[in-house]
């Protein structure tokens, strides 16, 4: 089949073709999965892997919830409920946001946006899902079995001096950080070397982009949460006591390790959603991205001003003012970054011609979230009002606005957007959108009232709260229900759609992102042949036609 | 960036008009379209994995510069307890190695194979070498009772503040050193290997350049532990 | 309008004087917040339904921003960041910096409860008595693992670790009771260990005070299972542990120079170290002389020492800290120690 780099031969109503032979299905047998070299195929395990991780992290999220609804012991016990937020914690961070984007959307679509036939490393790629499931493994079982129950932040002296069991747990974060540094080790290489003649750094798809920015902060970050992870490991079973301080060490040095990854680790979730933004706003509005090189940057420049900002963390760790004061200033330039990359995206939606969808939903509740999110971040990046907040319910709020609100809206446009590519079937667009209404609903109402939690004063982590909280907390596990609720929808529509799905064909939303130049699902080679690639990424008009240009 | 001229539109991969294929190249991937790019990638590949190797030893560093600030005195005096001896022959040895890695690396690009063969053995052997120093040092260690944490029990420093902080960081860096030392140890012997089996030759010969790499690393973790625990 | 925003936001009372200007910079940037993000919503809103696709491959003009849209929209919110900083970091330093003339307590954090001694008078777990409208010193440590003296009604908030000495301040405002809660996870009881400020009216606390140290039947709580019970001051427990711990041997009591310098006005003197810096005789300095006393030695002493880490508890720390602090003569002059005239054998 001839293909063009503009899609004008195809629209929407015609040619809806099913490629038979696919990925999916060019090789047969469950060895053949297991062994596969093929990105779309390893992109495909890690989605299913990451969304059993997302069920797991909710049940434990929902068990959290259910036990907040009254003030006094609910339904489980102190010591159960500590293990179960540290739980959701280390499986939502660890299993589901870290690898979940680039994981499932990177490995499936980045070849395709660069007209490549694989990523740089096939086999380093499969070795990273190998990785990621023994790692989640080590992690599951030793909660389980061992009884963790110190956070996923693991604060010594706390974890050194527990009786809980706890090594097994840090050796699987230690191995999952493996995971997450040969995926962006692939990426990084595969951009630098793989890019189609003619697609240029400068006529990259955004979505590159951004994991380009997330790879990098990978590779660099993910070392030192091992390095955590080993010590803190060592100190609990051979007793060295590096950050004991009864035998001269210092527990705040801990911190400073566990927080120069897991801020910069927070980027690693966040980025890749940007990404998916610019891929959906572009596509859905019919648009060329407004400031394409500006977003371009700002991610380059969220990934290195982020890896000085951790000392956010501690603000009333007994660290220096000086300190404080410097944190928080950097802490702010990466608000700045985010402000561009949302007029830029708003500017976008500026004459353009707005297809609504539920991809589009999830994006008007991702830029919305991310607002909010992003400016309580700045917020509570001002130290004399962290001094209140620190550790409490309104930092919770603020976080899951960005990871929930921000990133997994991101992660349910990238789904409804690519899994037409993906398993060439059209899901009923019309559910889509109330689900995409129940889950903004449903998390506003499940962490707004949290902020307001944290306002008053209820700290995180409490598994029994003065009585003067309840009416909040009620308020936050009734609308977590009905987040429940919106994604058990998702879930039911999506695999009805696998089996009984409209055909997609190559193109159904009629977008000019380089991935939908090619069959649905795509062949196993990617590409049957070379394209030109002679416009900027996603510029929307007809060949021939005059094209209007406009500055604001 | 490999800069292969765009093909023309519509045509399949793969042939150049007038030229060899390059897939006919056994060690050549198919989702790459030359060697160039193939070896390019693989170098920086290696380069990204060594940086995070870089930053996984920076964390021993800030742990050990905090603990300096705090017990300056007392991590002077321990220093001296080091066996210098033992840490310069372990220096030199490190660095004649890289040095003979290198000079491996350059043999198989110039087709002396036998010559890259017996500098690869050597550098193997330095590896041994270092390892064992190390394990009588870390053996004296033990009956000194120069131990981490609330294993410490070293007569000369008792009651110093900090002392048992000193041998904690000492025993972490270096064993986690050491521990790199055994991995770039079984790469080079898994070269070497290669090696006999003839699998390298003037034109493909990245396995060695990469393994040579690896080991530089662990050469230059190395060069900045030793002045830092045994010499200040 | 304070009362309003302070209710809309579910904002405890403002019991200290810090509360009120904290408060005042979070209704300033939660404005803007939900303006911003309400503003963003609506205008994306709105150009959905200006902008709705028409025809289905619909095309659009490219739009792009000239320099000065780009220079506005990275000026502007910068602007906005960098005046809360400004704000925030002076109320912050104003937080950091306790005022010279606070009553000082000792606070411990262990799991899972809170203590408090005050350096001449009586102890207790829970209950924190202070004065209304007098500046508090709070000098806080753990016993165990890191825990977090949290007061929503004063916003203020700071962590407690084990082996060091944080400080925080506050000046509370209005009389009444005030929830003290633990903000850092400290296991199975984390949430549980709360403890309560009583703030009372200056004279209304004079009189308690007094009445306390009358009784003098309280317990000088040593930390719990190790060592008998201590019927005194705290000033009297730290002679005690001088004592005990063989302190006097080197440091007299009276002026006179020994092998360490004399405890005399010894507290906030002013010291010449041996490599030439200055440094105060604060808590700080005396607690870490304690624990590695080779680190800041006085000039013209020599490093003989031993360290006390492990032999003086947290609280027998603070006991001789606080009897140093009651060892001053009529006349205050802020002279360095006398040159030592006992020379120790060759080592």
């Amino acid at each position: 089949m001839n293909q063009h780099a503009d899609s004008s031969a195809l629209a929407p109503t015609e040619a809806r073709v099913y490629q038979e032979i696919n990925y999916l299905n060019a090789d047969r047998g469950v060895a053949s999965w297991l062994k596969t070299l093929d990105h779309k195929r390893i992109g495909v395990m890690y989605f299913v892997s990451v969304l059993l991780a997302f069920l797991l992290g909710g049940i434990f999220a929902m068990i959290v919830r259910l036990e907040l609804t009254t003030p006094e012991p609910t339904l489980i016990s102190a010591n159960t409920y500590n293990r179960m937020f540290t739980l959701h914690g280390m499986v939502m961070i660890f299993l589901f946001m870290i690898p979940a984007i680039p994981g499932v959307f990177g490995n499936f679509c980045l070849p395709l946006m660069l007209g490549a036939k694989d990523v740089a490393f096939p086999r380093l790629n499969l070795l990273s899902l190998y990785v990621y499931w023994t790692g989640s493994a080590l992690v599951l079982w030793g909660v389980i079995t061992g009884g963790a129950d110190t956070g996923w932040t693991f604060y010594a002296p706390y974890s050194t001096t527990t009786p809980m069991t706890l090594f097994p747990v840090l050796f699987g974060v230690f191995i999952l950080g493996f995971s997450s540094i040969l995926t962006g080790l692939n990426f990084i290489v595969t951009i630098h070397t793989l890019r189609a003649p003619g697609i240029t750094w400068m006529k990259m798809p955004l979505f590159v982009w951004a994991i380009y920015a997330t790879s990098i902060i990978q590779v660099l970050a993910t070392p030192v949460i091992g390095l955590t992870t080993l010590l803190v490991g060592i100190e609990k079973v051979g007793g060295f006591g590096l950050f004991d301080p009864g035998r001269g060490g210092d527990p705040v040095l801990m911190q400073h390790l566990f927080w120069f990854y897991s801020h910069p680790a927070v980027y690693i979730m966040v980025l890749p959603a940007m990404g998916v933004m610019s891929e959906i706003i572009a596509a859905y509005a019919r648009k060329n991205i407004f400031g394409y090189k500006m977003i371009a940057y700002s991610s380059l420049g969220i990934a290195f001003v982020g890896f000085f900002a951790w000392g956010h963390h501690m603000f009333v760790s007994g660290q220096s003012p000086f300190d404080d004061g410097a944190f928080a200033v950097i802490s702010m330039l990466v608000g700045v970054f985010t402000a561009i990359k949302v007029f830029n995206w708003v500017g976008t939606l500026y004459r353009g011609a707005i297809y609504v969808s539920g991809p589009f939903i999830y994006a008007c509740g991702f830029l919305f979230f991310i607002v909010f999110g992003g400016m309580t971040g700045i917020a509570v990046a001002t130290v004399s009002l962290d001094v209140h907040w620190h550790d409490t319910y309104f930092v919770v709020a603020h976080f899951h606005f960005i990871m929930v609100g921000a990133v997994i809206m991101a992660f349910l446009a990238a789904i409804h957007y690519w899994f037409p590519k993906m398993f060439g079937k059209m899901y009923h667009e019309g559910w889509s959108m109330v689900a995409a209404v129940f889950i903004v609903l449903g998390f506003n109402a499940t962490f707004i009232p949290q902020f307001l939690l944290g306002n008053a004063g209820m700290p995180r982590r409490y598994y029994m709260y003065p009585e003067r909280f309840t009416t909040l907390n009620v308020f936050s596990t009734a609308g977590s229900t009905l987040l429940a609720f919106g994604f058990i929808i998702i879930a039911i529509y999506l695999i009805w759609a696998l089996k009984y799905g409209d055909i997609a064909g190559p193109n159904p939303w009629n977008s000019k992102g380089y991935e939908w130049l090619t069959s649905s699902p795509p062949i196993k080679e990617n590409f049957e042949h070379t394209l030109d690639y002679p416009e900027e990424p996603h510029t929307y008009h007809e060949p021939g036609e005059e094209v209007e240009h406009v500055v604001i | 960036m490999s800069s292969s001229s765009a093909l023309p539109h519509g045509e399949p991969h793969g042939e150049q008009h007038g030229e060899e294929d390059p897939h006919s190249n056994p060690h050549l991937a198919h989702h790459f379209d030359s060697m160039e790019t193939q070896n390019h990638a693989s170098r920086l590949g290696m380069w990204l994995f060594l940086g995070t190797e870089v930053l996984l030893f920076a964390g021993l560093f800030l742990g050990y510069s905090v603990y300096r600030h705090f017990y300056p005195h007392t991590f002077r005096e321990a220093s001296r307890h080091l066996n210098l001896v033992m840490g310069t022959i372990n220096t030199i040895v490190l660095i004649s190695s890289s040095f003979t890695v290198a000079m491996a690396y350059y043999s198989v690009k110039k087709g002396r194979n036998k010559a890259a063969a017996a500098l690869l053995a050597f550098t193997i052997l330095c590896a041994l070498t270092f390892l064992c120093i190390k394990g009588f040092e870390y053996h004296h260690k033990f009956e000194e009772g120069a131990l981490p944490g609330k294993w410490f029990h070293f007569q000369e420093m008792e009651g110093m503040p900090g002392a048992n902080m000193f041998f904690t960081v000492y025993f972490l860096s270096t064993g986690l050193h050491a521990f790199h030392v055994i991995v770039g140890m079984a790469i080079l012997i898994w070269v070497l290997r290669r090696l006999l089996r003839g699998d390298f030759n003037p034109t493909y010969y990245i396995p060695v350049e990469l393994g040579g790499l690896y080991w530089h690393l662990v050469d230059l973790v190395w060069i900045f532990l030793f002045p830092l625990l045994y010499l200040i | 309008m304070n009362e309003i925003m302070r209710t809309i936001l579910w904002l405890p009372v403002q019991a200290s004087t810090f509360a009120k200007s904290v408060d005042q910079l979070h209704y300033f940037v939660i404005t803007v917040t939900m303006v911003s993000s309400i503003a963003v919503g609506l205008l994306a809103f709105g150009f959905f339904f200006k902008y709705r696709q028409i025809r289905p491959r619909q095309s659009t003009p490219v739009v792009v921003p000239s320099v000065k849209f780009e220079l506005a929209v990275v000026v502007v919110p910068l602007v906005f960041f960098l005046a809360w900083f400004v704000q925030g970091y002076g109320d912050y330093v104003w937080y950091t910096t306790p005022p010279k003339d606070t009553m000082d307590v000792y606070v411990m954090g262990k799991k899972w409860m809170w203590k408090f001694a005050y350096p001449d008078g009586p102890n207790a777990v829970g209950t924190l008595h202070v004065p209304a409208n007098r500046p508090v010193r709070l000098l806080l440590t753990s016993r165990d693992v890191i825990h977090s003296f949290f007061v929503p009604d004063f916003r203020i908030k700071m962590d407690v670790l084990p082996g060091r000495y944080t400080e925080t301040w506050f000046e509370a405002t209005k009389p009444g009771r005030y929830q003290v809660l633990c903000a850092e996870y400290c296991g199975t009881w984390h949430s549980q260990m709360w403890g309560e400020v009583v703030v009372m009216p200056p004279a209304e606390f004079d009189a308690w005070m007094l009445q306390q140290k009358v009784g003098l039947t309280e317990r000088v709580d040593t930390g719990g299972d190790d060592g008998p019970a201590f019927h005194g001051t705290l000033v009297e427990y730290g002679k005690k542990v001088a004592m005990g711990q063989g302190c006097l041997k080197c440091h007299s009591l009276d002026g006179d120079p020994h092998i360490g310098p004399t405890w005399l006005d010894l507290y906030h003197r002013r010291e010449t170290l041996e490599t030439g810096e200055t440094v105060i005789a604060d808590e700080a300095y005396l607690t870490d002389s304690m624990m590695d006393p080779r680190a800041k030695i006085v000039k013209g002493y020599k490093p003989v020492m031993p360290t006390y880490r492990g032999k003086l508890t947290a609280p027998d720390a603070a006991a001789l800290v606080e009897f140093i602090k009651s060892l001053r003569s009529q006349n205050l002059d802020n002279t360095p120690s006398k040159e030592a005239i006992y020379e120790p054998a060759r080592r």
